[in-house]
């Protein structure tokens, strides 16, 4: 078996006396989906933060496809993707544009730059909203071409922030199509959510409540653990002692 | 470079689409240089004088058509008591109170002398100050015009006068707008450049569209780059603008190197543009931006020189004037446009604000954090 492509060990952050995330310690291997739940408030965006380099842990360690959260934060970047609690792409630049400029950035050369565009263009079925404003699209399109912008470089891991809330139903699963396809792909994928039928479609998933990780394994294994016989009731029972809320 | 071809790209494309920023680049430069320098002008017209005749002589007519003819003056209230008069004042009606006493035309051809009161509304200082100094102008040239006439020649008392002649180099005509045109147009290339610059990564901020960039693998020097370039360009835009509306409405064409002028402005522009970027990344949103652009601005240009002279500034306050970006722009746009100044006279000046420039944009870089 490889090398573990997320690896922490008691990761902690703290911003003054408010401990976010709690000596979280857990493995993600290459090419799992693994779901990261929690109520909100739980830690789960500063968790993941830390884990994109764009938060210092306070404590603990962790690697990110083989490079330190502490001293390789840029290094973890060009092997990550990264979608937003927030959208966050350009309003007011079209979807080509948004394509082009993050493809860019990450140093993507003109060819590729071209046929990737059109490729994902074709994939999303956006020929002729291509060149719209992002700004004029549904929340559903935005969240799919945020989703595609982000493995646009072909990251080792990609995070996922929420990437569905809000989103109907039918969008979700649509979405939910695109990330199994980069699963296949090899990407491992790390994504937060807080709707149970999702957590359903991770090979393994993690529960926080109040900045400490109460459960991990898969699905079936945790129903079964529980003794109850669907995700709903096991994160209700997990939660539920929860102290803090947002 | 290839990173930075693809920011300019962005950020290009997101100002054109921006028609606010189009217009505030275009159209505020042009309408304010069109209005301020009609408007900001020292000279003081129109000052109100309220006159308190109790002479009613001919002499008496004759000093108060040569006031009111002067172009200086408004007469807006003809008196015939003192608490009368000092109501105008009181309700504003009148900047200065001339009262010519009883018995003028009398003592002045009788008894060679006759002293007139004057009372002045200091509240408007400047107005006042003025329209004290031009009223004792007038008066004095009377007085020289009534002794001529009353005083035979031969008796003519020569006392010693030393008249001073003076004359205006480089502003022959003192004209208020070579003044103020250089001046006015510095200050608008600094407030242009400066908020756009403040405001431009709040905004990523605020939209969260800084957290996508944040988590790429983009070099800080290139974002800042990226960002400084394109406002840059537009400052350029903005000073030449300002410079064909200086020549077409004001006839005003730089009597040194227009080169030199380009390349003191550019430097200036990014010392400029690289505090506005320094002071976003110091704030969350563009309200804190904006009111501490703001702040400073209203410093910078307060003191710069424009509006009130450095030289009579109190030494506290020239010392600050140091440390202000403005006040070397309005002092070299006055050199290079009016006197002709070369690269020599200017070379301090443009070592301090490239200075400046090196030290606001390095503090940028390394103020903007893409790990929190």
């Amino acid at each position: 078996m490889n090398e573990p492509v997320i690896k922490t060990n008691k990761l902690t952050k703290r911003f003054g006396g408010f401990i976010a995330a709690d000596e979280i310690t857990f493995t993600v291997d290459q090419g799992e989906i693994f779901g990261f739940l929690g109520a909100n408030g739980a830690g789960k965006t500063t968790a993941m933060r830390m884990l994109c380099g764009l938060s210092i842990p306070s404590s603990g360690q962790a690697t990110i496809a083989g490079f330190d959260v502490y001293k390789q934060t840029e290094q973890i970047k060009k092997n990550i993707g990264y979608m937003s609690q927030k959208f966050s792409l350009y309003e007011d630049l079209t979807i080509l544009e948004n394509i082009r400029f993050f493809g860019g950035i990450y140093g993507l050369s003109d060819r590729q730059l071209k046929t990737k565009s059109e490729e994902l263009i074709d994939k999303l079925g956006l020929q002729n909203e291509a060149k719209k404003l992002v700004a004029s699209l549904p929340l559903g399109w935005k969240q799919k071409l945020s989703f595609s912008v982000a493995i646009l470089h072909e990251p080792k891991i990609v995070f996922l922030d929420e990437p569905t809330g809000g989103v109907d139903p039918v969008t979700r699963r649509q979405f939910w199509d695109l990330i199994y396809n980069a699963a296949d792909n090899g990407v491992t994928i790390f994504v937060t959510t807080h709707y149970m039928d999702e957590a359903e479609y991770c090979n393994r998933i993690s529960i926080m409540v109040d900045g400490k990780i109460k459960a991990l394994d898969s699905p079936a294994n945790l129903k079964a653990s529980f003794g109850v016989g669907s995700m709903d009731e096991v994160f209700y029972e997990l939660a539920r002692g929860a102290k803090r809320s947002d | 470079m290839r990173t930075i071809r693809f920011l300019l790209q962005k950020e290009f494309r997101q100002i054109f689409r921006n028609r606010a920023i189009l217009a505030m680049v275009i159209v505020m430069p042009v309408i304010q240089l069109l209005i301020l320098p009609m408007a900001a002008n020292y000279e003081v017209k129109n000052i109100n004088i309220a006159i308190i005749d109790n002479d009613h002589s001919s002499y008496s007519q004759k000093l108060i058509s040569k006031i009111t003819s002067s172009g200086y003056f408004k007469l807006t209230g003809y008196n015939f008591s003192f608490k009368e008069a000092f109501r105008l004042i009181e309700t504003d009606d009148a900047d200065l109170i001339l009262e010519i006493p009883r018995g003028f035309e009398r003592n002045l051809v009788r008894e060679n002398g006759q002293k007139i009161f004057i009372a002045v509304n200091a509240i408007n200082g400047t107005k006042a100050n003025l329209g004290g100094v031009y009223l004792t102008g007038i008066i004095k040239d009377f007085n020289g015009e009534v002794r001529l006439q009353l005083v035979p020649p031969a008796k003519f008392d020569r006392t010693l006068s030393i008249d001073i002649a003076s004359s205006n180099w480089f502003n022959p005509f003192l004209d208020y707008h070579v003044f103020m045109v250089p001046g006015i147009l510095a200050i608008l290339v600094t407030m242009v450049g400066g908020f756009l610059a403040a405001l431009n990564i709040v905004k990523e901020k605020e939209v969260g569209t800084i957290e996508q960039i944040n988590v790429t693998p983009i070099k800080k020097h290139h974002f800042i780059l990226g960002k400084l370039i394109p406002f840059w360009v537009l400052g350029n835009v903005v000073f030449t603008l300002g410079l064909i509306v200086a020549w077409l409405i004001y006839r005003i064409i730089p009597v040194g190197n227009i080169f030199l002028l380009y390349s003191f402005v550019s430097v200036y522009l990014l010392a400029v543009l690289g505090f506005g970027l320094l002071i976003s990344t110091f704030c969350e949103t563009q309200q804190q931006a904006m009111f501490i652009m703001f702040f400073f601005m209203m410093v910078f240009i307060l003191m710069g020189g424009l509006f009130t002279s450095i030289d009579s500034m109190p030494d506290w306050a020239k010392a600050v004037s140091q440390f202000n970006p403005v006040s070397y722009l309005i002092e070299v746009m006055r050199m290079i446009i009016l006197k002709g100044s070369g690269f020599k006279d200017i070379l301090r000046q443009l070592g301090i604000i490239a200075l400046f420039a090196v030290v606001f944009n390095g503090w940028a870089i390394f103020n903007y954090k893409k790990t929190s």
